[in-house]
């Protein structure tokens, strides 16, 4: 009951906070200065007609009025028209969706196992040489730019050893039937692997240090004690007993992570020229496409919020104590 | 003696890291004197064309961009950019996040719960997407950069300098000033405050990594400052000339040199973090 009443809380919060999203667009599209309503009408044009235009733009009406009519388009899902691509925003958005979701949750979950796997290691040798450099690389792997990792990539296997495209997702011409060709084949895996592996290693060193802190913190339990009282191998005692609880704290950052990483697909997809949300949000930036950039910061903004929702509930029911008291 | 040792080990790492970062600070200041050449001067061989892409030699020591820029002068005039935007938002984070936490934590009730709601709602906010509209809107340009930054930063410091608060407010100290008659402004400025210093150090650090990140991905998009050269900006021409394949020389130092002032701010936060949190040296 408690539970349910907190999940429901939660729930409250992400529409707040989409409603906020949506706000701070709508005012920093049309209030701020170089707005794009400027963009919408050429100035060449004489009075008459850039009135015309105003008002069939509906841009005449206090801005009051336009935010309402803004939300009545939104909750119809009607962000606008793409200027670049001649049709709804959302509909190119979409089809980026996919691609940038199965992107961002593989190279995460792939930095999450070898994180895990790495730092609980480095716990168990604690206090080694070879426990001090792993951190070190560990810091250092979270230093260097993602998209710099992706160039030296790219110069390595694409252009050096020539074996693994240099961008996009498919090779150009491809047609695919339907979404499961499109996803799975060999050709798609390939283009997948370099991004894939820049963006690893960029989240790896999240999961990598809190895991190895948590199992620190575990290994002085008295629990963990016992084990070794009772004469049990200290290997078994690590996989048994230390890992299992020392993944609670990793898990629950695991929804914030894969939220923050779709956020980061802006890089990494601009330098694969994988075509997802971000880099097309960097395009109709570029482009002054507005309704796209929106409908890409939109849906970016939900999954984040998502991905925090689920961290929050997780978090409630893998410990109850802290959440719902 | 072996806990003396530790906490100097723990140390050595925040030292290193305030050794990079005065080395790159005192790059940024006298890069005028430094650079070789001027960062945007187009260099013509002797008989008239451009130097373009020339390998590492002993003029130009990194080589020449596609435009026949001397790299290594580009390489230091950015640093420039880097310090600037690092040290500049981390001090508006901190000051920022620390008062709020302060004001929430202290305060507590009604006030503590507007103000970590919105936090919360912050949260929500996908960062760079947000920073890349920001600055497409109002401008490219160093200050709108710092501004898109500290928009968003604020809240990591304000939600854990909170919870420091809150467990600094109840303690007998506090109790004690109180009776005394201090006023909460007193008692907040100076009596809590001090106590969260450490922490709020510890967000200064990792605030300037993190906004040096930010600032080099800006531009590396091409979202960069047009009239300053910044490393991700460096990063950015060599990528779109499309010949990052043919001139490491290029690609290679400005990524180097990110890594490293951004790790001198992850350093110098451990270190900070271990002052705030004795229980950690132990480790």
């Amino acid at each position: 009951m408690k539970l349910l009443k907190y999940i429901l809380k939660r729930v409250g919060m992400l529409i707040i906070t989409m409603l906020v999203l949506i706000t701070i667009i709508f005012f920093l599209f049309r209030i701020l200065p170089g707005n794009p309503v400027s963009m919408y009408i050429d100035s060449g044009l004489d009075r008459e007609s850039q009135e015309l235009l105003l008002r069939h733009y509906g841009l005449d009406k206090p801005y009051f009025q336009q935010y309402i009519i803004y939300l009545k388009n939104l909750i119809k899902g009607d962000l606008g028209n793409s200027f670049q691509y001649g049709k709804p925003a959302i509909e190119v958005i979409y089809e980026r969706f996919w691609n940038t979701v199965i992107l961002m949750l593989t190279s995460i979950i792939i930095a999450f196992a070898i994180g895990i796997a790495i730092g609980a290691v480095l716990a168990w040798k604690r206090n080694t040489k070879f426990d001090l450099v792993g951190t070190i690389i560990a810091l250092i792997a979270r230093c260097i730019p993602a998209f710099w990792t992706g160039m030296i990539l790219l110069l390595i296997f694409s252009y050096k050893l020539n074996f693994l495209p240099a961008g996009g997702m498919h090779t150009p011409g491809v047609r695919f039937d339907s979404i499961v060709q499109k996803y799975f084949n060999l050709d798609f895996l390939k283009h997948m692997i370099l991004p894939t592996i820049t963006s690893a290693f960029y989240s790896l060193a999240t999961p990598l240090l809190v895991m190895r802190t948590s199992m620190l913190e575990i290994v002085k339990e008295d629990y963990i004690e016992m084990a070794y009282a009772k004469g049990l191998q200290e290997k078994y005692i690590i996989k048994k007993h230390a890992v299992r609880t020392a993944l609670l704290p990793v898990i629950t950052i695991f929804a914030v992570q894969a939220g923050a990483a779709i956020g980061g697909a802006v890089l990494i997809e601009t330098v694969f020229r994988w075509p997802g949300m971000g880099r097309e949000i960097v395009l109709a930036v570029s482009y002054r496409d507005y309704p796209l950039a929106q409908a890409a910061f939109l849906l970016i903004g939900l999954m984040t919020a998502l991905f925090n929702l689920i961290a929050d509930i997780l978090y409630a029911l893998l410990d109850p104590r802290v959440a719902l008291s | 003696m072996k806990k003396i040792k530790r906490f100097l080990k723990g140390n050595i790492a925040g030292l290193v890291g305030f050794f990079i970062f005065i080395f790159f600070v005192i790059i940024a200041v006298t890069a005028d004197y430094l650079a070789p050449y001027d960062p945007m001067e187009i260099l013509y061989n002797d008989d008239g064309t451009v130097k373009r892409l020339q390998p590492p030699s002993k003029e130009h020591i990194l080589g020449t961009t596609y435009m026949g820029r001397d790299v290594l002068s580009q390489l230091i005039v950015g640093s420039r950019v880097a310090v600037l935007v690092g040290t500049i938002s981390a001090i508006c984070v901190a000051f920022i996040g620390t008062n709020i936490g302060l004001i929430a934590g202290y305060y507590g009730g009604v006030t503590d719960n507007l103000i970590m709601r919105f936090v919360d709602v912050v949260y929500g906010i996908p960062f760079l997407p947000f920073s890349l509209i920001l600055v497409a809107i109002l401008g490219p340009g160093v200050k709108n950069i710092i501004l898109a930054i500290v928009l968003i930063t604020w809240r990591n410091s304000s939600r854990v300098i909170r919870s420091q608060v809150l467990s600094l407010k109840n303690r007998t100290f506090i109790e004690a000033a109180r009776l005394s008659g201090a006023g909460n402004a007193r008692i907040i400025y100076k009596h809590i405050a001090p106590n969260v210093i450490p922490l709020s150090m510890v967000y200064v650090s990792t605030t300037m990594a993190s906004a040096i990140m930010t600032e080099s991905s800006l531009s590396f998009l091409g979202f960069g400052d047009p009239t300053q050269m910044s490393w991700g900006r460096i990063l950015f021409s060599c990528y779109s000339s499309q010949a990052m394949f043919k001139a490491w020389w290029w690609m290679i130092p400005p990524g180097i040199a990110i890594a490293f002032l951004v790790l001198s701010g992850y350093l110098m936060g451990r270190a900070f973090e271990e002052l705030a949190n004795p229980k950690l040296r132990e480790r």
